[in-house]
This record gives C-alpha cells, sequence and structure tokens, in this order.
C-alpha cells in the first residue's frame, strides 16, 4: 500500500523536440484507481513508464509511498505492470508466468505455487489452465493471466497500460468492470493509462486528463463532466462529444443560429475583461433539448443515428451552417431533412477563450 | 456442405488456362531441383560402382554395384571424421557461447558505438581468406598450434562469429520489447534475461544459426589444407587425399564424397522444420 507521485516529473525524449511529458504534478492517494487519460502523444505512457522506472526522468521526481524512487531500478520499486500486449514469457506455463517474479525474488517453491493458485482463483483461472502455454489460451484468458502476473507480486503500485485495448467490445465492457471490481477488493494503489475516455470515467476514483505532455485537469469523473477546466477537456470527456463552436459575443450572450444565447453575469465579465468579441461556446448533447417548434435555436436534420434507448441528431443549425449533435429520446426522432427547435438553458452552457482554451469564469 | 453452393461449372477455358500455368510452374520447378540434384545422383550412384566402370563415357546406368569403394573410405577415413567432429562441434559450441551475449550487447542493451562493433564484424568477412594465410601461418607456427585441432577451432570459431552475431542479434531484435521490460519489472538480471526469457523465444534462430556454423565449419577446406598435414585433417582433406598420384580413383572418390555429405545433409533434414523457422522469423509478424 503507498501513495505515489509526481513532482515536476518531465521527460524529453529529443534535444529539440517538446518534452513529452512537461512538468507533471500529480498526487495519487494510497489505494485509489487512477485513470490517465488522453489522445495519443499526450504523454500518458510515458508517464505510466516513468513511474515504472522503465523511462528515465529529465527532471523533477517520483515519489512511491513518500520515498523518492527517480533512480531506483524498477525492480526494486515494488510495483507490477500489465501491458498492453499482456508481453507473457511464451516459453513458460501460466503457472511460471505468473509466478516468474516471485521466483525472482527467491521466494520457496510452495510459497509460490500457493499464491499463484490464489492468483488464478480470483481470476477465475481454472487449475488446467496453469499447465498451459499462453499460446493455447484465448485473448480473454491472456489477459487475466498478464492481470495474475501483476496481482501475484502482491505489489504496492499496480501499472496498467491499456490492458483491455486487445479485447473485442464485449469482453472489454465485461472486463473493465471486473479490474474496478478487483482493484476495489484488493485495495491497492491503481495508475491506469487509457485513450478511452468511457473507460477512464466508469473506472477511476480520480481521473487526469493529459494532452501535449501537460496535466489538463485531474478529478473525479462526475466533476470533470460537469466543470472541465478548458475547452481540450470539455471536449474530450463525453461522448458524443460535447458541442464547441466559436461565436460573437453580443448584449447580455453570445449569438448562436441567430438567437442570442444568455450568458451569466460572471462569464460576461470575464469575456469583457480579457477583451474578448467571440467565444467558444460549449453545449452537451443532452442539453440541446428538443422544443416542438417553438425553441429559439433552430436548425435541419441531416442525419439520426438511433441508439436504442437514445438517438443522436445531427443537425445543421440555421444561420451558422454549423454541425451540432443533439441527444434525443430514442421513440420518435425527428427524421432527416425535417425542421426541429431546441430549447438550451443558460445553465448548462460553457464558455471557453477562443484563444487559450481557458474556461471563462466557470 | 449445403449453404453455399460449389460453383462446378468453371469456364472451361478459364480452367484450362488456370491447370496450364499451374503445370507449367510445377514443371520449371521439377527441371530446375533435378538439375540441381543430378550432380548428387551421379556422385551417388558412381560410389556403387567399380573403378572400372565409374570411367566409361557415356556413363553406365546398368552395372552390378559394389560397397568395395565404401569399404576402402570407412577403412580410411577414421581420424580424418574425428577431427572433423571436434572441430566442428567444438567451434559451433564456442559461436554459440560467444555470439549469444556479443549479439544481445548490439541489440537488446546496444552498447555505445554498438553501429561500428556490427560492421567491425561483418568487415572481417570482407577480406579475401588467402591474403590472410600468410600471418595466419606464421601465428600458427610461433604458437605451436600447426597442425593441431586447436588452430581449427579457433579460426573456425572466428570464421563463423560474425556471421553468427548478425543472425542472432536480428533474432533478438524480433523480441518483443515489452516482454524485456515486463522481465526487467520481474526482477530478472541480464543473465535471467537472456536465459530463461530471450533464448526460449529465438531457439529456432538459434538451431538454425548453429546449423549454418555446422555446414561452414564441416566443409571448410582452405584452411584445414593450409595449417594441418596429419594431426588434424579434416573431411575435406580426406576427399582430397582419396585422389591418387595415379590409377583410377572416380569411384572412390565418389564414395569418399557421399560419406563426407551425410553428416550435413542429415543435420540439415532433421533440422529443416526450425532451419526455415528460424532463417524466416523477421518476416512473418
Amino acid at each position: 500500500m503507498a501513495n505515489v507521485k509526481y513532482v515536476s516529473a518531465t521527460r524529453v525524449y529529443a534535444k529539440d523536440a517538446p518534452p513529452a511529458v512537461d512538468a507533471l504534478d500529480l498526487d495519487i492517494k494510497d489505494g485509489e484507481f487512477m485513470v490517465l487519460v488522453g489522445p495519443s502523444g499526450s504523454g500518458k505512457t510515458t508517464a505510466l513508464r516513468m513511474l515504472a522506472g522503465l523511462e528515465p526522468l529529465d527532471g523533477g521526481r517520483v515519489e512511491i509511498g513518500e520515498k523518492d524512487v527517480t533512480f531506483v531500478p524498477p525492480k526494486d520499486r515494488d510495483i507490477a505492470m500489465v501491458f498492453q500486449n499482456y508481453a507473457l514469457y511464451p516459453s513458460k506455463t501460466v503457472a511460471e508466468n505468473m509466478g516468474f517474479a516471485l521466483k525472482m525474488q527467491g521466494v520457496p517453491k510452495e510459497e509460490r505455487a500457493r499464491r499463484v493458485r490464489e492468483a488464478a482463483r480470483l481470476l477465475d483461472l481454472d487449475d488446467t489452465m496453469l499447465d498451459r502455454k499462453p499460446k493455447a489460451l484465448s485473448g480473454g484468458q491472456r489477459q487475466r493471466v498478464a492481470m495474475g502476473r501483476a496481482i501475484v507480486r502482491e505489489p504496492r503500485v499496480f501499472l496498467m497500460d491499456e490492458p483491455l485495448s486487445n479485447l473485442d467490445a464485449k469482453l472489454r465492457v465485461q472486463t473493465r468492470s471486473q479490474i474496478a471490481e478487483l482493484q476495489r477488493r484488493l485495495g491497492i494503489t491503481t495508475v491506469y493509462v487509457t485513450h478511452d475516455q468511457v473507460e477512464a470515467m466508469t473506472m477511476g476514483n480520480r481521473v487526469a486528463v493529459l494532452a501535449g505532455g501537460h496535466l489538463q485537469q485531474c478529478d473525479t469523473p462526475r466533476q470533470l463532466y460537469d466543470n472541465p477546466v478548458n475547452q481540450f477537456v470539455a471536449g474530450f470527456i463525453g461522448s458524443p462529444a460535447m458541442n464547441l463552436q466559436t461565436v460573437p459575443l453580443t448584449e447580455g450572450g453570445a449569438r448562436l443560429a441567430g438567437t442570442v444565447i444568455p450568458l451569466p453575469t460572471a462569464v460576461r465579465t470575464a469575456a469583457s475583461q480579457a477583451g474578448l468579441r467571440e467565444i467558444v461556446l460549449g453545449i452537451r448533447p443532452e442539453h440541446l433539448h428538443l422544443a416542438n417548434g417553438s425553441g429559439p435555436v433552430t436548425g435541419e436534420v441531416m442525419l439520426v443515428e438511433e441508439l436504442g434507448a437514445d438517438a443522436l441528431l445531427h443537425v445543421r443549425l440555421a444561420e451558422d451552417h454549423n454541425l451540432v449533435v443533439a441527444r434525443t429520446e430514442g421513440r420518435k426522432p425527428p427524421a432527416p431533412g425535417q425542421q426541429v427547435t431546441f430549447n438550451v438553458q443558460p445553465d448548462d452552457v460553457f464558455a471557453f477563450h477562443p484563444e487559450t482554451g481557458a474556461r471563462l469564469a466557470g | 456442405m449445403t449453404a453455399i453452393p460449389v460453383r462446378d461449372h468453371e469456364p472451361a477455358a478459364l480452367r484450362l488456362r488456370r491447370m496450364s500455368g499451374q503445370v507449367g510452374w510445377g514443371v520449371l520447378a521439377w527441371v530446375v531441383g533435378i538439375a540441381f540434384f543430378l550432380p548428387v545422383l551421379w556422385m551417388v550412384i558412381t560410389a556403387f560402382k567399380p573403378e572400372s566402370a565409374a570411367q566409361t563415357w557415356p556413363p553406365k546406368f546398368v552395372f552390378s554395384p559394389t560397397l568395395a569403394q565404401f569399404r576402402l573410405v570407412f577403412s580410411g577415413w577414421g581420424p580424418f571424421v574425428t577431427h572433423s567432429l571436434i572441430a566442428t562441434t567444438v567451434s559451433t559450441v564456442l559461436v554459440l557461447l560467444l555470439g549469444v551475449p556479443g549479439a544481445y550487447a548490439l541489440s537488446v542493451h546496444p552498447v555505445p558505438h554498438w553501429r561500428d562493433g556490427l560492421f567491425f564484424f561483418i568487415s572481417t568477412k570482407m577480406l579475401p581468406i588467402v591474403a590472410a594465410i600468410g600471418p595466419l601461418y606464421v601465428i600458427a607456427l610461433k604458437t605451436h598450434l600447426l597442425d593441431s585441432i586447436w588452430v581449427l577451432i579457433i579460426l573456425y570459431t572466428a570464421m563463423n562469429l560474425p556471421l553468427a552475431i548478425w543472425l542472432i542479434r536480428s533474432f533478438m531484435l524480433e523480441v518483443p520489447k515489452e516482454m524485456l521490460e515486463a522481465a526487467e519489472l520481474d526482477g530478472a538480471g541480464r543473465i535471467r534475461e537472456i536465459g530463461e526469457v530471450i533464448l526460449p523465444v529465438i531457439s529456432p534462430g538459434l538451431v538454425s544459426t548453429a546449423l549454418i556454423c555446422v555446414i561452414f565449419a564441416w566443409n571448410e577446406l582452405f584452411l584445414a589444407l593450409n595449417l594441418t598435414v596429419t594431426n588434424a585433417a579434416t573431411m575435406p582433406m580426406f576427399l582430397i587425399s582419396s585422389v591418387p598420384q595415379e590409377g583410377l580413383y572416380l569411384a572412390h572418390l565418389s564414395a569418399a564424397a557421399t560419406v563426407a555429405s551425410v553428416p550435413v545433409i542429415l543435420v540439415g533434414w532433421i533440422a529443416q522444420r526450425s532451419l526455415v523457422r528460424g532463417l524466416s522469423m523477421g518476416a512473418i509478424k
């Protein structure tokens, strides 16, 4: 059990290139499930590898359990990692794979076998599987063996690098909840890397959103969704993504599709203080409420995506001719080509600085 | 077999063209194969002929086969085959023992200037061996290694090592990086990493590397001819010694050549699966 701390941790791959991870500060509590999420190239995997000791630091430090481990070799950090492609040893049986780290630590054979069996039980790997080679296992089973290899060690920290990305969609959802449940049961601090924001939202106690090597925001999934600090987080978290439009400011609000969306005073003040004439307006798809011809925001339905419970409307707005996505009840969605109108609650609207992307007076 | 009706009436012209194409390639493959095999066949057949029948032209295919030439070969090959076995086996083991760490240092955890090292190894193969034989002879003479099995072991090791390092290195580069990192996290040191993680993965490659070394060492003649006389003379020298100053020798030579080829062919045949797997390791992802 241990907490993990990044203190201005920096990694530069090439001399003239921008840092892959730039002065990352992150405090992960003991027993917490922390998800690092971001698009490719955001530095999330590099950050994880820095914690693993597979990537040296060019600045700052990494701490595990209040101890500076920046220069501690990986094997002495008391961590276990699950790799994206599992990285199982093909020539060893499942049991040997899972017990390899213990063997390296000099744990006696009986003790090793006991702990391997225990971990296998935890993961629903039956005993017959323990003598097989990884080649003879399905993708899902291999994934569980990789998890088992980490669990057997009883480490202070679990590191997981996109462990679900090689599974098919159904198995991924299933395994997602199993991992989250297992982590809660074991109570071991976990750092989990993914590019999938749904995974991040459903699994993490807290989620750290990274982009371009910088930490954008670290908070609970709820807070990230409700209070994104900038345009990037707002657009990245949530599916379908938030509608983001650059719109001109007017007296009392912002002009969208020929109508004025009222903005809170605080936002207007912030915008005028920054000397802005336009802002980026953000509206989540579920906050565009379909109104039977009486709403202020009008547009034409271009495409309807039926999801069963909901339907997603791709709507071309009047005047601006921008496309937005609206989530509506799935039973009777409007047909493509139909004119629709929406109501928007002023409280549901986000405003961002068009250049810096920062949230205006959130 | 009910779901999809099999297309059973392929247009005749199309089928003819497809079939004739296949037959054409098949015939070509057989012709090339036989062309390669013919001298070998001729050698094996000649080995069973009496010396007088071996000399006739056009060659006779009807003759009373005899094992006389083989008896003669087996009566004299003892020391030669022993020397060949020792030189080949020991040099190949040495090549693997030195080649694995060498390749490791140039691939998995590359040392500084690994490119230069790699180029240096292969550059040693660029020099014609004839150019080096003079100095080698003098060195062997001064170190009292002339006509000793050790001179062949050392030189065969040196001869095969560059190629082996290149081959083993390419196999090691195929080992997934994550697996090595997993081993590092699991606490495996360098020795364990090589022994327990890398070697099992590249073992087909190692087998094919060893096989190539065996073939090269077994067939090597130039060094053996110049640096040994009797105490370390190998099988290729036995072949030469089968050629007498005068008289008929074709059948005897053929029998000796057949005997000398058998081990290499046998090893190749036994290891062919892993040879193909090893040499195409990088090709299939």
